[in-house]
């Protein structure tokens, strides 16, 4: 198994491995998913209550539907372990922790100093994606919170 | 026009150090070129045939002459002394290294521009009516919506990995002028039946290999909810548009293999959860916005007569401007069609007088237009023939606008590494076949629209004559289409028959003019013809 | 003859194999015969050329000659630009493309 290079949680990781999203939907004490590409997030909303970590795989970079799945389980309240995992690379760093994920486990380490400076890259955002930071329009309107 | 503000313009700077740290780590062998690619992409900085090309943002086509000037400057700085203006509201620079981008990227940063998703699976430089602000015949003026979603695609983290490109246009006018129905979203802000002004969304239309117009699929969306109906748009599409196949993984694709409807349901599904996200801005930012795009102070006793006694003049007024809202004033276009030229092209030095040109005779502000040309969107009518006699002595007074003349012709294959044929001589041979007043005069509008390969950034579809350049066993080879139109009356065009070479399809195009010529009707265009009585009558004079 | 064309990573300049390093002009390229995916891949891997490939070439009495007209017009540069090419004082430069 890969191993999480970067985590922003305190809690303790799940041990469990992760199963797929057709055994999890059986195997009702499981407490870790793995969502591929073509895996709807959706199916997943019905078990967030017992659900502590859910991975969401990049076999490549370039597809995005991971961002959308990670911001689909957040809008829908879920706040436990969310890791990217796969073809994950440092100049996606940023943007998939803007759409809900709080853990890395690239396939190949990345650097540490050039993942520290992408984390850490942007000082606003335009968007609100509901993870914490409040967009630009939110500041320019005096509404420092989370718009 | 619109300012940044401390956030725009930390938003550019970051992504300037951003851009030069990604360039140091694939210099030094951190990034493989596979890795690298899309990040350069998504800064704009294609590899092409001779070398890299820049493609830098115009946001909503509008500059001011500052902007301008610095386009120039950095086409002589970092690039062979010119600039090409393509169909995109864009400028690209095509002898780029890239180790000068960054520095060219922060120089850009320094008058608020900037070349972010000119390219790339993103969402890109958003497009719009050039005459926007200025036209007589618009509702509203549409570029503060425009700014909006500038602001809200530009690094949206959810959209930066799409299925493919993405293309979105604002207008507010009935006349399309930025062929927004061949665009993934095409947005037309609109007033209801109770006064709202809002916006109607048109998705899945696009031109390259499956041109499709599209769709209506919500007829007003409220204002304060623009933002939230896009992201509902996009993330359906990111979600389940085709990944398997590049050449159908446009919106366009999954428009119409889900249906309009089961799209639209889809989307209001999406929309309907996403107003409860909190992720609109509120009209509050709308309303910052707008008061950039305030009207420059008019002169209001401006005489709205023009002295037309000087006849080169009377016939650039005629082909080249268009009616302003405000009484005095007029939209000027200046042609980068001269006959025998590369359309689009523009020297350093005129990039820079028409900077200068703008500052004095424009309050300030320039336009680029889709056709690749260049708009005064504010000219007094008492200047205006000082503006033309400038214009004129630098080459710059071309009166062929929307003529045969005013051809809009991709790079093709002397510059693009997509190109099956190149597209510019067949544009030059064209334009100087037709370069006679009395020829343009009598031929009246005709958009001739040329791309070199089915990819179509030449438009070849959306043109009342269209040309496609194909690669037929090594050589070039180049295919005619008649009868498309963008704007209201959006059309695709139809291919004649077999292909021309490069001399046959200049023929062909004037046998095509002249069955038109033989069979006008009073009033009627070349289009208003063709649709009248059909393919038969080209196909025999051109082949027969 | 197969011979070998890229970019250079920094410029992004044309370049053609000519045995031992990337010229800018095809008519130092040499015949890779079997060898081009070897080469191309130590090559890229050194960070001295992108976007590598082989193509078909001929020999003639001016030259190499690449076999497709876009290879001609990356050895020469753009047909309408002959400024801008890399024979600017040859008027008759672009005829040798098509």
């Amino acid at each position: 198994m890969v191993e999480t290079q970067f985590r922003f949680r305190d809690d303790e990781p799940v041990a469990d491995p992760a199963v797929t999203v057709d055994a999890f939907g059986d195997q009702t004490n499981a407490a870790a998913v793995r969502l591929e590409p073509g895996d709807d997030a959706r199916d997943l909303l019905p078990y967030l209550d017992r659900l502590r970590l859910v991975e969401v795989n990049f076999p490549a970079w370039t597809d995005g539907r991971g961002y959308s799945a990670a911001r689909v389980l957040r809008e829908a309240g879920y706040a436990g372990e969310l890791r990217a995992v796969g073809d994950v690379l440092i100049d996606q760093l940023s943007h998939l922790r803007r759409c809900g994920f709080d853990s890395f486990a690239p396939q190949a380490a990345l650097d540490p100093a050039d993942a520290d400076a992408a984390f850490n890259r942007w000082p606003d955002v335009y968007q609100a994606t509901g993870d914490g930071r409040p967009a630009i329009w939110a500041k320019r309107h005096g509404n420092g919170a989370n718009g | 026009m619109y300012k940044y503000d401390q956030y725009d313009q930390e938003m550019v700077d970051t992504r300037v150090a951003e851009f030069r740290d990604q360039t140091r780590r694939r210099l030094e062998g951190h990034l493989t070129e596979e890795q690298f690619r899309p990040l350069r992409l998504q800064n704009g900085l294609y590899l092409q045939l001779h070398a890299y090309m820049l493609r830098v943002a115009v946001p909503y086509g509008t500059l001011s002459s500052a902007q301008m000037r610095m386009l120039g400057d950095i086409a002589d700085k970092y690039d062979r002394g010119y600039g090409h203006f393509p169909t995109r509201q864009n400028i690209q620079y095509n002898w780029i290294k890239l180790e000068d981008a960054p520095d060219i990227l922060a120089d850009l940063a320094s008058v608020e521009m900037h070349a972010i998703q000119t390219s790339g699976n993103c969402i890109r430089n958003i497009s719009s009516d050039q005459y926007a602000g200025s036209a007589a015949d618009e509702l509203i003026d549409p570029r503060p919506y425009a700014e909006l979603l500038r602001q809200w695609s530009s690094f949206h983290p959810e959209f930066l990995a799409l299925p493919r490109k993405f293309k979105i246009a604002v207008i507010a006018s009935k006349t399309d002028r930025a062929a927004m129905k061949l665009h993934d979203i095409g947005i037309e802000i609109v007033r209801n039946d109770k006064g709202e002004i809002g916006a109607a969304f048109y998705v899945g239309g696009g031109m390259g290999r499956t041109p499709m117009i599209a769709p209506l699929i919500r007829e007003f969306v409220p204002l304060d909810q623009l933002i939230t109906y896009s992201e509902a748009c996009l993330r359906v599409y990111n979600r389940y548009g085709r990944r398997d196949n590049k050449y159908k993984a446009r919106i366009k694709i999954l428009v119409h293999e889900l249906g309009k409807e089961e799209y639209t349901r889809q989307v209001e599904e999406e929309f309907t959860h996403l107003l409860t996200q909190g992720i609109e801005p509120p009209l509050a930012e709308l309303e910052r916005i707008k008061t950039y795009f305030v009207d420059p102070p008019f002169d209001l006793d401006a005489a709205d007569e023009l002295d037309r006694s000087d006849p080169d003049f009377a016939l650039w007024v005629d082909n080249n401007c268009a009616p302003h809202k405000q009484k005095g004033y007029i939209i000027a276009t200046v042609s980068l069609k001269p006959a025998g030229g590369i359309p689009g092209d523009a020297s350093a030095d005129q990039i820079r007088l028409m900077a200068n040109l703008a500052k004095e005779y424009s309050f300030d502000e320039l336009r680029v237009t889709h056709a690749q040309n260049i708009v005064y969107p504010h000219v007094r009518k008492a200047d205006l023939h000082a503006l033309w006699q400038k214009l004129e002595d630098a080459g710059l007074g071309t009166a062929n606008l929307d003529s045969i003349g005013d051809i809009i012709a991709c790079p093709g294959l002397d510059y693009c590494s997509l190109a099956n044929a190149r597209s510019i001589p067949v544009a030059q041979k064209i334009s100087e076949r037709f370069a006679a007043q009395d020829r343009l005069d009598q031929i009246g509008e005709l958009k001739l629209k040329i791309s070199g390969c089915i990819n179509a950034c030449g438009h070849h579809h959306a043109g009342h004559i269209g040309i496609l350049g194909v690669d037929r066993k090594g050589t070039e080879n180049y295919q005619l289409l008649l009868g498309g139109c963008e704007g209201a009356d959006t059309s695709l065009g139809q291919i004649t028959g077999p292909g021309f070479s490069e001399d046959g399809i200049v023929d062909a195009v004037e046998k095509a003019t002249g069955v038109y010529l033989a069979n006008k009707q009073e009033g009627e265009r070349f289009l208003d013809t063709y649709r009248r009585i059909g393919m038969t009558p080209f196909k025999e004079a051109i082949y027969g | 003859m197969k011979i070998l064309t890229g970019n250079d990573l920094k410029t992004g300049a044309v370049t053609w194999w000519d045995g031992s390093s990337w010229s800018l002009h095809v008519e130092d390229a040499v015949d890779v015969g079997e060898h081009s995916e070897t080469i191309i891949a130590e090559e890229e891997a050194a960070r001295r050329v992108i976007s590598a490939y082989a193509i078909d070439a001929t020999v003639t009495a001016e030259g190499v000659r690449p076999a497709h007209i876009k290879d001609r017009i990356r050895a020469l540069g753009p047909t309408v630009r002959p400024d801008l090419t890399l024979k600017p004082s040859d008027p008759n430069a672009g005829n040798w493309v098509i």
